[in-house]
């Protein structure tokens, strides 16, 4: 497992007066790590900020040893990134062209970058739409070929920001059971709070700060607790 | 969607050619088309082309569907040169009119976006030193046709939401949230890009 560190880092994003992370300290090594708290805690923000996506005001993020800041692009080899909305990351029109587009700099060409291609699409059990447009699929398929895409290129470390909202109970479901097949190590942020059941630990945010630090059922207890809604 | 064909799956000869030959292929149709002196050879090769269809193993009702929205344009053009010039002229205008459209729609039917903006990539690399850089044209190419589904549906859901809360349909109700939305479609296209490593 890559270490996660973050170090004393503050955020505030230009033109806002409020930070939106508060002098965030945590290290991580858990094989499944979950993050969760209200809507506009910080969570999005904590979670670009582990591929680079987001560079810190202040403080360092350092994955696996390198410092986000200065080595982005090899961070970000190292971290596979999963959004909401897969609309928005499947970039290519067809769901084979969309895996193949994230081997390009594997400098893998024709039969071996195929069976690659076909391989992962397998894995995720979307064989059967290789060469069909992505905005066909439904989805929670769309949500696979999304995660497929990602997972291709061996990434050591995966980031999922909500990666079930869009989705049904049963397309949900079918996520969490990949999830917790997955070799990679995952960093799961969301508001379904079944999605964390069984997690190594979970990271509870309010207004930009760490405010719990357990295991599953006692942090959704905290987190209960601090929007009122505990018994 | 009618005008904008897209890859449809197949194993046809068609669909295994090199896209660039079928490029050249089109290239080589428009010029024969202009070099052929009568109306019956234009519509012994418009004949080809419509046969070309089936074998790719793609029906003609879809392809004569693609020329859903140009028949009025046609019959426009067909009835002008009948007026200025004589019927012979008005049915060879139309018919390599017809001939080119189903023939370039069935390249694009057969042929990946992947495979397509190879060629265009490998058509730019001599620019490279003039700052094209010939990769990053490509990408744009495939981007523009997978956000075409993507902004069509979102303008579906403003014009669901509208009518749900019973607006009767504005232009600039429709259009201000329209483009909020692809912009912010277009943001997070960019940091999906990034994340999964473009700036490579
Ligand atoms: N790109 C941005 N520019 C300016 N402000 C932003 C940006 N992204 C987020 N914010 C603001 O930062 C705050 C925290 O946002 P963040 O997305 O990290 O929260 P979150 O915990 O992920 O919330 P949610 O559960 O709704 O996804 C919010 O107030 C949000 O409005
Ligand atoms: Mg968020």
């Amino acid at each position: 497992m890559p270490l996660i560190e973050v170090e004393a880092v503050s955020h505030t994003y230009p033109a806002q007066s409020r930070p939106v992370l508060r002098d965030v300290t945590v290290e991580l090594n858990e094989r499944r790590v979950g993050v969760i708290g209200a809507n506009g805690s910080g969570k999005s923000t904590f979670a670009r900020l582990l591929n680079g996506l987001v560079l810190p005001d202040r403080g360092t993020v350092r994955i696996d040893g390198l410092d986000t800041r200065r080595d982005g692009k090899r961070v970000r080899q190292l971290v596979g990134f999963c959004f909401t909305d897969p609309d928005a990351q499947i970039v290519m029109p067809t769901v084979a062209e969309d895996v193949a587009f994230s081997l390009r700099r594997r400098q893998l060409q024709g039969r071996a970058l195929a069976d690659r291609v076909a391989e992962a699409l397998r894995r995720f059990g979307l064989e059967r739409h290789a060469d069909h447009p992505a905005h066909l699929l439904s989805g929670g398929q769309k949500q696979l070929l999304a995660l497929a895409s990602v997972l291709v290129t061996e990434p050591a470390l995966v980031v999922m920001d909500e990666p079930t909202t869009l989705l049904d109970l049963r397309n949900a479901r079918l996520i969490a059971d990949l999830v917790a097949g997955l070799d990679e190590q995952v960093v799961l942020l969301t508001h379904h709070l079944d999605l964390i059941d069984g997690f190594d630990r979970v990271l509870v945010f309010d207004d930009g700060r760490i405010v719990a630090d357990d295991r599953p059922a006692s942090a959704v207890t905290a987190y209960r607790q601090l929007i009122g809604a505990g018994r | 969607m009618s005008l904008l064909a897209q890859y449809l799956p197949g194993s046809s000869t068609l669909h295994r050619l090199p896209a660039g030959a079928k490029l050249l292929g089109l290239l080589a149709l428009a010029v024969l088309s202009q070099l052929l002196g009568s109306w019956s050879a234009r519509c012994l090769l418009l004949l080809v082309v419509l046969g070309a269809y089936p074998v790719s193993g793609i029906s003609l009702r879809f392809a004569l569907r693609q020329l859903r929205a140009l028949w009025w344009v046609l019959l426009a053009i067909g009835i002008a040169q009948v007026v200025i010039a004589s019927w012979p002229v008005a049915v060879s205008v139309v018919v390599t009119v017809l001939l080119l459209v189903l023939a370039a729609g069935l390249v694009t039917l057969t042929t990946t976006t992947t495979a397509m903006s190879d060629v265009v990539v490998r058509l730019l690399g001599p620019f490279r030193r003039f700052g094209v850089a010939p990769e990053r044209v490509g990408l744009l190419i495939a981007l523009s046709i997978r956000a075409v589904p993507v902004v069509l549906g979102l303008a579906d859901q403003i014009r669901d939401a509208q009518r749900a809360r019973g607006l009767s349909a504005s232009p600039r109700a429709f259009a201000v949230p329209l483009l909020v939305r692809a912009l912010r479609h277009a943001q997070q296209t960019g940091d999906a890009l990034i994340a999964r490593g473009l700036d490579d």
